[in-house]
């Protein structure tokens, strides 16, 4: 295949794929690797994966042709201990100067793409974007979407084919937000915001990684990012803004007068009387028994309910019941795993700021089914 | 006995023509311009940007600076002419001038401390503010400079009242006088850039 | 044939009292050789144990959701072998070489200050020390080797980790530079006549350039490392967002520091190499001009390019464009070293013996590296490299498919000179195809499971990413790894225990002046001062002289004086340790009497050091 040095990378990258097919067919499918790089399912991923190929691309041609040159002098000019000596040359200066100008030049083909993504990278698309604000946390992410007045943690959920316009810092230490899938990544600051931005072409549920050493768990600082249809995320949406005002559901049980709550580190966003129901329904007792616990336990005190308000410290539980996943995006939300999480999380995450009063495994029951009405 | 003890080893004329210690104090000295450019780096960024005060307007005392700014510099002058009549094996002019050098880094780093007391009574500290984090630190290394750099000429003075001083050991002289000129010239930076520019 | 007898004076030569045999001769040695073999005694325990550090991460990653290290041990585990690697192994590994080999390239009898010479190594072994005592506490540093802000405050890291890691790094820095100013005018002043610059073997090229990096980078990082100390210990705000600090603060401090350094770690193995090829090869080095000029250019382009380590925290497009296109300039002059290497081996008579084949490994692991380094130096891309798997490939084979591979070529080819004993060629052979294999089967699948989207600095990964295998296999070849560097020690042993003749002055047919000497050196290198009248000199007067030309036999030394041993370069270090010792301590009642009484001993020592007599 005869390489054609031509300063512009749109005819390479016709037949970019053909080369770099072999190179990759070993990395795998996007299926079996659900974080990788190497298949973008969004704007600026696809954009950054250019470059990438690009890079990769030119550094093959190189590898190939010096490690070959290498490989074929060491056959070539073997010798034994007994050879006469060979012609003691001291240099040549046209080589020299080939071998200084060729990289140069093959440099340049990989600058030239770099420097027009780069500016790309920073500009946010115009038009009618999304935009929502990530937090990082020791250790989750929190996401806030200001057009709505909603927070929530864990699950970034974004619309399908709408650009996502990430404004984004950290409440504690450095963080990077990853999300291989779509936008690479970017570092959160405390005393800045950051920005990030793309828009993804394929719905699903895809996970991403905090990709800043961040202390001792920066290993379980994962997230989910659910890429929704329209109606899915105007239902997600919907499902924050009902949470509106639930904090506890009165309870036709006598026992859980508002007295007896747990407010202690509230800050005053407790409602001492709940305004809205999420349901009408008749409430199950072991669910009455969890709110109770909810309360009692002091979880308040961390995790608000309501996704229009936030305690500030712990991750919003709005819609906890139905995410996929729980612990920052690491565990599978299974009635096994949040009610281990609820009752023992230092041994889940070692290390997590969250610490919780003794709580048995019929509480951690009770405390999962009312966990589970907060969908 | 010679005065100078033969620790390195013996060897023709360096090759560069420069003595090895003042090749070394050189080369310490470029080392140095690092250290104090990135101090000096530091206080640049982080100029304006303390949150709360006291800010350089409302504590400096520019006369009292000034004044030790001076000192210092004629202290650099000070060393030369000692250099240049130890050279000369003028003992006495040596002395006097080598005597006088060491007065005024006396002087100066006493009027550092003087000015460092009288900041903190009037509230800049080190946790205080970035202005004061930046400042002291900068001011501060400097100023340790200065006392060692007085330490060294000082041992070199009492050399010289016990006679140990000569031409043959100049070079010991002129390796300190070499630094010192570093230290002042490191002053002649931080004055304009902390004291004047504001 | 002019020859001049240095130091031969009409005063008795001073008696060498003191003996040359035990451990008081060790604590008290100025000879730059000593000197160079106990930073290699230490460098290669201190390896070692780096390695052990590397192979816990690796079991603990072998598997998906593993518990065999708790999230802090292995905090603990990956930031220490980073910093230990990086100060405790490659850099003094590099020393040994430097303290040896120097002073004998250039004809000199030993550095132009023995004492500082010896001082510096006291102090990094005590660094060195001081650092890995945090493991007796259970708080060995824990922030990663680059100590980021905000991560590192008092706020965040509350323990004693950081504090050891931030006094100990600035005990380690003093070493560096007093041995920066010990070589870079050693290097200038101390050349035999006829060793002009541009006749100095390309060894001590690299030295002569990595002590100007090291003069002029590590001044940097003790001023960032300071901030941090009056964070920690006084409360300062320097990197503290509550009291108006930035954290980037830190990362442009460091990474100014940081991108030199990584040219720190690899130019001395650069010099290796092109020793060792030319050798092997039976012709010069191709482009000896190129080459000197094409590592300065490095070293100067070095200090451009820093904010490469920082592409992912948004700095704005023009900086990331001017740090992206420096970068890719460092590139010409890398390629050009290495199309160089190649054309010296091109046209040559190869012999692959152990000290060839892994100069070899190098150029052939260092393409790789640096390859992957030019993937990394485009923003855009490095965006999804950076923190990730991947980058840790890349560096993995530029420092140890370049600098170890070096490092490990310059032992076989030195070992002679130094220890008067020839390492098992075979058992060579066996350690370098070992370490090969081995080395490509951990390192090579890490660029895959990078860009499949496994972070860095990670003790658990989870299942169903597709990382596990790879990593498995990572594993294995750590191990596989550890056993190719037991086969080195097994040699090593093995050749200290047995009985060698003693190997002639020149086993391999070299070119520079280390190789005309007897294998060991006697104690003043050089009966005669040598007079070099070419570039390889050796070669030349080979060439010249044909079979009338003979290396120097051991001489009797009379007449020649050298630097006598002195313990104030030790007693001072310890001084030096001692005051950090109490800084760590301070907020105890112990600690302000341990900075009183290390300062009042350093003090003392510097000025008995000053003023020691002759004899």
């Amino acid at each position: 295949m005869a390489l054609r040095l031509r300063a512009s990378s749109a005819r390479l990258t016709r037949w970019m794929p053909m080369v770099l097919l072999v190179l990759l067919a070993a990395c795998g499918t996007a299926e079996q690797y659900p974080q990788s790089t190497l298949f973008p399912k969004g704007d600026f991923a696809r954009m950054v994966d250019g470059v990438f190929r690009t890079t990769l691309l030119w550094a093959t041609v190189v590898f190939v042709l010096v490690e070959g040159a290498l490989l074929w002098v060491l056959f070539r000019y073997r010798g034994k201990p007994n050879d006469p000596l060979p012609k003691q040359t001291h240099g040549n200066t046209t080589a020299e100067i080939i071998w200084t100008i060729v990289p140069a030049l093959i440099l340049a083909f990989i600058a030239v793409p770099t420097i027009r993504t780069i500016f790309r990278t920073y500009e946010v698309p115009k038009g009618d974007a999304l935009v929502v604000e990530v937090i990082g946390h020791q250790w989750w992410w929190e996401f806030r979407y200001p057009q709505y007045g909603l927070v929530t943690a864990g699950e970034l959920h974004v619309p399908v084919g709408r650009t996502v316009s990430l404004r984004m810092n950290t409440q504690d230490v450095l963080h990077s937000f990853w999300v291989p899938q779509f936008a690479a990544k970017r570092d959160v600051f405390p005393n800045r915001n950051t920005t990030l931005w793309f828009k993804t072409e394929a719905t699903g549920n895809y996970p991403g990684a905090c990709a800043e050493f961040c202390g001792i768990q920066h290993a379980r600082m994962k997230f989910r990012v659910r890429s929704d249809t329209p109606a899915e995320f105007d239902a997600f949406i919907g499902t924050l803004q009902a949470s509106a005002g639930a904090t506890a559901i009165p309870s036709p049980v006598a026992t859980a007068a508002p007295g007896g709550m747990q407010t202690a580190s509230a800050g005053g966003t407790v409602a001492e009387d709940s305004v809205a129901m999420p349901a009408a329904a008749p409430v199950d007792p072991i669910v009455a028994q969890g709110k109770t616990l909810f309360l009692k336990k002091g979880c308040i005190g961390c995790h608000s309910l309501d996704a229009t308000k936030t305690m500030g410290m712990g991750p919003n539980l709005a819609g906890i019941g139905s995410r996929s996943y729980i612990v920052a995006g690491t565990l599978e939300n299974t009635d096994a795993n949040l009610a281990l999480w609820v009752s023992k999380p230092q041994d889940v995450k070692q290390g997590a700021l969250m610490n919780v009063p003794p709580i048995s495994e019929s509480e951690a029951k009770a405390l999962v089914a009312y966990l589970r009405t907060h969908k | 006995m010679s005065a100078v003890a033969i620790h390195e080893v013996e060897h023709d004329e360096p090759v560069t023509g420069i003595h090895h210690r003042k090749l070394a104090i050189w080369t310490f000295i470029g080392s140095e311009c690092l250290f104090f450019a990135s101090l000096i780096s530091v206080y640049l960024v982080y100029k304006g940007k303390s949150l709360t005060g006291p800010f350089p307007k409302d504590i400096f005392e520019i006369p009292l600076v000034t004044a030790g700014t001076a000192i210092l510099l004629f202290s650099s002058f000070f060393v030369v002419l000692a250099l240049d009549a130890l050279r000369r094996n003028d003992q006495t002019k040596a002395k006097i001038w080598l005597g006088l050098t060491v007065l005024c880094g006396i002087f100066f780093a006493g009027m550092q401390v003087y000015e460092f007391q009288h900041f903190v009574h009037k509230g800049l500290t080190m946790q205080g503010n970035l202005f004061g984090a930046s400042f002291y630190t900068l001011t501060g290394f400097h100023g340790t400079h200065v006392a060692l750099g007085t330490l060294w000429l000082g041992t070199i003075f009492i050399q010289m009242l016990r006679g140990e001083m000569s031409p043959k050991n100049a070079i010991n002289l002129e390796t300190a006088a070499l630094y010192w000129h570093f230290v002042d010239v490191v002053w002649i930076v931080i004055f304009p850039v902390v004291y004047l520019m504001n | 044939m002019a020859t001049s007898v240095i130091g031969q004076t009409d005063i008795a030569a001073p008696a060498h009292a003191a003996s040359k045999t035990g451990l008081w001769s060790w604590l008290t040695t100025v000879d730059h050789k000593r000197i160079g073999i106990l930073y290699g005694a230490s460098a290669f325990i201190f390896f070692l144990w780096g390695g052990i550090e590397a192979l816990l991460i690796r079991i603990q990653l072998a598997r998906p959701e593993n518990n065999f290290l708790t999230p802090d041990q292995y905090n603990q585990l990956f930031t220490m072998h980073g910093t230990t690697m990086i100060f405790l192994a490659v850099m003094p590994l590099s020393a040994m070489y430097f303290n040896f080999f120097v002073p004998l390239q250039i004809g000199a009898r030993d550095v132009v200050f023995p004492r500082l010479n010896a001082f510096s190594f006291w102090v990094f072994l005590l660094g060195g020390l001081f650092l890995n005592s945090s493991f007796l506490m259970g708080a060995a540093p824990n922030g990663g080797w680059f100590g980021y802000a905000n991560l590192s405050s008092r706020q965040y890291s509350p323990g004693l980790n950081m504090d050891f890691w931030v006094l100990g790094l600035q005990i380690l820095g003093i070493a560096s530079l007093a041995a920066g100013v010990n070589f870079f005018v050693t290097i200038l002043n101390m050349r035999a006549p006829g060793m002009k610059l541009m006749r100095m073997p390309m060894f001590t090229w690299a030295t002569f350039i990595t002590q100007l990096l090291v003069l002029l980078s590590f001044p940097v990082i003790t001023v960032a490392l300071f901030m941090l100390t009056f964070d920690r210990f006084v409360g300062t705000s320097f990197f503290s967002v509550a009291g108006g600090g930035d954290p980037m603060l830190w990362q442009h401090l460091f990474w100014v520091f940081g991108h030199p350094e990584v040219y720190i770690l690899i130019l001395p193995s650069f010099g290796i190499v092109s020793e060792i090829l030319p050798v092997f090869s039976r012709k010069p080095l191709f482009g000896y001009a190129a080459m000197v000029f094409a590592t300065a250019f490095i070293a100067f382009l070095g200090f451009g390019v820093w904010s490469h380590h920082m592409f992912s925290t948004g700095m704005g497009p023009l900086a990331d464009s001017f740090f992206s296109l420096a970068t890719m300039l460092i590139a010409i002059p890398t390629g050009v070293k290495i199309f160089n290497w190649i054309g010296t081996m091109a046209g040559g008579s190869l012999q692959f013996k152990t000290p060839m084949l892994f100069a070899i490994g190098f150029v052939a692991m260092f393409i790789f590296g640096g390859l992957s380094g030019v993937m990394h130096s485009s923003p855009p891309a490095d965006l999804q490299q950076t923190d990730s798997y991947f980058v840790v490939a890349h560096f993995h084979y530029v420092l140890f498919g370049g600098s170890i591979f070096a490092l490990t070529a310059g032992a076989y080819y030195w070992w002679p000179k130094m220890f008067g004993k020839m390492l098992n060629e075979t058992l060579g052979k066996v350690h370098f195809w070992l370490m090969l294999l081995s080395f490509n089967i951990t390192f090579f699948p890490m660029h895959l499971v990078g860009l499949n989207g496994q972070p860095r600095r990670t003790y658990w990964y989870p299942k169903g990413l597709g990382f596990d295998l790879l990593n498995l296999i990572e594993t294995i070849g750590s191990l596989a790894l550890a056993v190719s560097i037991l086969v080195f020690g097994v040699n090593i042993i093995k050749t200290w225990l047995e009985d060698q003749p003693e190997p002639p002055a020149d086993p391999w047919g070299g070119a520079t002046l280390e190789w005309t000497i007897p294998s060991p050196p006697d104690e003043w290198n050089f009966a005669k001062v040598p007079q070099v009248i070419a570039r390889d000199d050796v070669w030349e007067k080979k060439r010249l002289e044909g079979a009338a030309w003979t290396p120097e036999g051991r001489t009797d030394g009379k007449g020649i004086h050298l630097p006598n041993p002195s313990y104030w370069p030790l007693v001072c270090a310890i001084g030096l340790t001692l005051t950090f010792v109490g800084l760590m301590l301070s907020r105890g009642p112990v600690g302000p009497w341990g900075i009183v009484a290390g300062m009042s001993l350093t003090v003392l020592s510097i000025f008995k050091w000053a003023f020691e007599p002759a004899h």
